[in-house]
């Protein structure tokens, strides 16, 4: 049933196509920090109407499917004139998806630094950039680095959902090349494996991270 | 067609399935991640060794790799499986995976002293478990459940890929048809975001429900 | 008189840190036995091995005769499997310093949940025997009430009905009062002393309280360093202290 000479053939296009899928993830993945960033600032912003406001919205790209918000960011936008490629509309989907989710790791990480350490900045007349960069943000980054890499595990096992949108992501090649060939079970497996690999080794990665950050703490 | 044809046209059409996937997927999620959850817990080595395979092999591999490899590759096998039992079979086992982990890191959550005070009562394991434990790990899970249930209700939406008329593929199929690309989104995006209301609401009540009194 | 319980050349580590060393220690049928001494000196973990919590690294404990953490088959002492201990665990209870109730269930639920479950009583039964434990405990009227709305003195009044109400021949008490409030001590001794005057229980009491030690115990033991450095009735231990340990201990208390 499964073919080696079959599937070493297939190889290297799999793998070629890889390199979309990593940097897929990875301009998805700078796209969600700094606007997940953007949104908690907006949160915590004094004019209520504003933070009510992104809540609300938010909410709604939390609660709502990636793929059809790809599917919107793909196909009503050049309604309006505003066309991407495949490539972009998927990192601005992917991007914009989870930066809502990196919004409220931001949020959490900032409350959990105690309101004794405003106190202090305020004593010793700090202007507010400094207090910012050279004690809130160093208390605040450390610990939420872990679960900052689980969500850059998760965005990577999301990609292959550009392929709705026609990005010959790795999937997708696995998915052309069986079409050709009516043979899906190499194709499919090797992409999962790789999946596999990729991701749980960086969540090992990521466990001991934890424990060390855990330790110095 | 007008805006409310768009919706009637996608309720009619997609929503039974989309709601059938997320209930039975959703079903099997919570007992997969209870069996696979308290088996990775287990004194013996093998249980543990094939609970955490599954739980790793799901939760490292994405979810529409799995789908595609249960609608495409099983029936070369010899194993045809429909659409909708695809798409059900794949997320559930997928979730599964993911509440496994909830499960456990609430068990563990409880605090050990239960554990003692039950000994001590000289309850057996199963009665500890069934009566004093598990009673308290739930209390605890249903938060990240909760969560769970509004990622998987999205997640349902891959199922389209498989051919399976659910919301997201309507919407696809009104799309080619009318051209109504702005109006057809948007009342699918606001759809799933209103399926997902009571999902969340009910989650919150049956929080209180359980909790009621323990504060 | 053949002792109730019997510690033979006992001892407990955790790791490098021997907190119980060769003790030998009996205790007889209905006879309240204080142990004192310094925190950290092992009376808990003395405790905690009779409760099967923790098993002793060498030696032997014998409960009404019979092997706890082994028992011999066929002339020869093997480890204990989970039936004997649960055999054995029936005639003994215990108290914790932090009470663990059972958050999800009242008190009442609490009281019954062993009964029913590990005794096979019916509810009816049981509730009767809870409530009957609970108006002795002076909880007659708290029967639906979470344990969370309780006072610490409450919660451990709770806490002693429900190892009451399985009617162990040995009741365990690991600093029943050391985790309250000053002005809820008081309440939870009461209880104590009285289960402790009316009842032939075999008691075995930890406690950091000495003027309840004195009033109830008839012999106390103190703990040392994982050992029993000395031990008489409460006349000889704290009124004729022999050990400078035990003499420097004491004054801690009485200053």
């Amino acid at each position: 049933m499964w073919n080696w000479d079959y599937a070493f053939s297939i190889l290297p296009q799999i793998l070629a196509a890889l390199k979309i899928t990593v940097s897929a993830t990875f301009f998805g993945f700078l796209l969600a920090l700094l606007l997940g960033l953007i949104l908690s600032i907006l949160i915590r912003a004094d004019i209520k109407a504003v933070s009510l406001a992104v809540k609300g919205i938010v909410q709604f790209i939390r609660n709502t499917p990636l793929l059809v918000q790809l599917y919107f960011i793909f196909y009503v936008f050049p309604q309006f004139g505003i066309t991407f490629k495949p490539f972009t509309a998927g990192i601005l989907g992917l991007g914009i998806h989870y930066s809502t989710y990196l919004s409220e790791v931001f949020r959490s990480g900032i409350e959990a630094v105690p309101a004794g350490q405003w106190e202090v900045v305020k004593a010793l007349n700090f202007s507010q950039p400094q207090a910012w960069t050279k004690i809130i943000l160093p208390q605040v980054i450390p610990p939420i680095i872990p679960v900052i890499g689980n969500y850059l595990i998760t965005m990577f096992k999301e990609t292959p959902l550009l392929s709705a949108i026609t990005l010959v992501e790795i999937l997708q090649t696995a998915k052309i090349i069986g079409a050709g060939s009516f043979r899906y079970l190499e194709g499919f497996t090797i992409v999962g494996v790789v999946f596999f690999l990729l991701s749980y080794s960086s969540s090992q990665l990521i466990k001991k991270l934890e424990v060390r950050l855990g330790k110095s703490n | 067609m007008s805006t409310y044809e768009i919706f009637v046209s996608l309720a009619k059409v997609g929503l039974k399935v989309t709601l059938q996937v997320t209930f039975s997927a959703a079903v099997l999620a919570l007992v997969l991640g209870g069996i696979s959850g308290l088996a990775r817990m287990s004194k013996h080595k093998i249980i543990r060794f094939i609970s955490s395979v599954y739980i790793e092999i799901f939760r490292g591999t994405s979810l529409l790799v799995q789908l595609f490899w249960m609608y495409f590759v099983l029936p070369m096998m010899g194993i045809r499986l429909s659409a909708l039992t695809a798409g059900i079979l794949a997320i559930g086992l997928n979730f599964g995976a993911y509440c496994s982990e909830i499960v456990r890191s609430a068990i563990q959550a409880v605090p050990s002293g239960q554990t003692e005070a039950c000994i001590a009562l000289n309850m057996t394991k199963v009665q500890r478990m069934r009566r004093v434990i598990i009673p308290q790990a739930f209390v605890m899970m249903i938060p990240n459940l909760g969560n769970q249930l509004i990622e998987l209700l999205k997640s349902t939406s891959l199922v389209s890929m498989i051919t399976l008329t659910d919301l997201t593929y309507q919407a696809n199929i009104l799309n080619a048809t009318t051209f109504e690309t702005t109006k057809i989104y948007s009342m699918l995006l606001i759809i799933y975001f209103i399926i997902g209301l009571p999902l969340s609401k009910g989650m919150k009540l049956l929080e209180q429900k359980v909790s009621e009194g323990r504060v | 008189m053949t002792p109730i319980v019997s510690y033979k050349n006992i001892t407990k580590a955790y790791g490098e840190l021997e907190v119980l060393k060769e003790i030998d220690f009996d205790i007889y049928p209905g006879e309240k036995v204080a142990l004192i001494g310094p925190s950290g000196s092992g009376k808990t973990t003395l405790a905690r091995l009779l409760m099967t919590l923790e098993e002793p690294n060498s030696g032997t404990i014998e409960v009404e005769g019979k092997g706890l953490w082994h028992e011999e088959i066929n002339g020869k002492l093997v480890k204990a499997n989970g039936k004997h201990l649960r055999e054995m665990r029936k005639s003994i209870g215990m108290v914790f310093q932090h009470f663990y109730l059972f958050p999800h269930m009242t008190v009442l639920k609490n009281v019954m949940e062993a009964p029913v479950t590990v005794l096979g009583l019916s509810k009816k039964k049981a509730r009767l025997q809870a409530e009957e434990m609970l108006e002795k405990v002076g909880l007659g009227d708290k029967l639906d009430v979470y344990p969370a709305q309780l006072s610490g003195g409450q919660k451990q009044r709770v806490a002693i009905a429900r190892a009451l109400v399985m009617k162990p021949n040995i009741m365990l008490f690991d600093e029943p009062t050391s985790a309250l409030d000053p002005e809820l001590v008081g309440e939870v001794l009461e209880v104590i002393k009285e289960i402790a005057l009316e009842s032939d229980m075999t008691m075995l009491l930890i406690t950091h309280e000495m003027d309840f030690a004195k009033e109830i115990a008839d012999r106390v033991a103190f703990f040392n360093e994982g050992t029993i450095a000395e031990q008489g009735t409460p006349e000889e231990i704290f009124n004729h202290p022999k050990t400078p340990r035990l003499q420097t201990f004491l004054s801690r208390f009485n200053p």
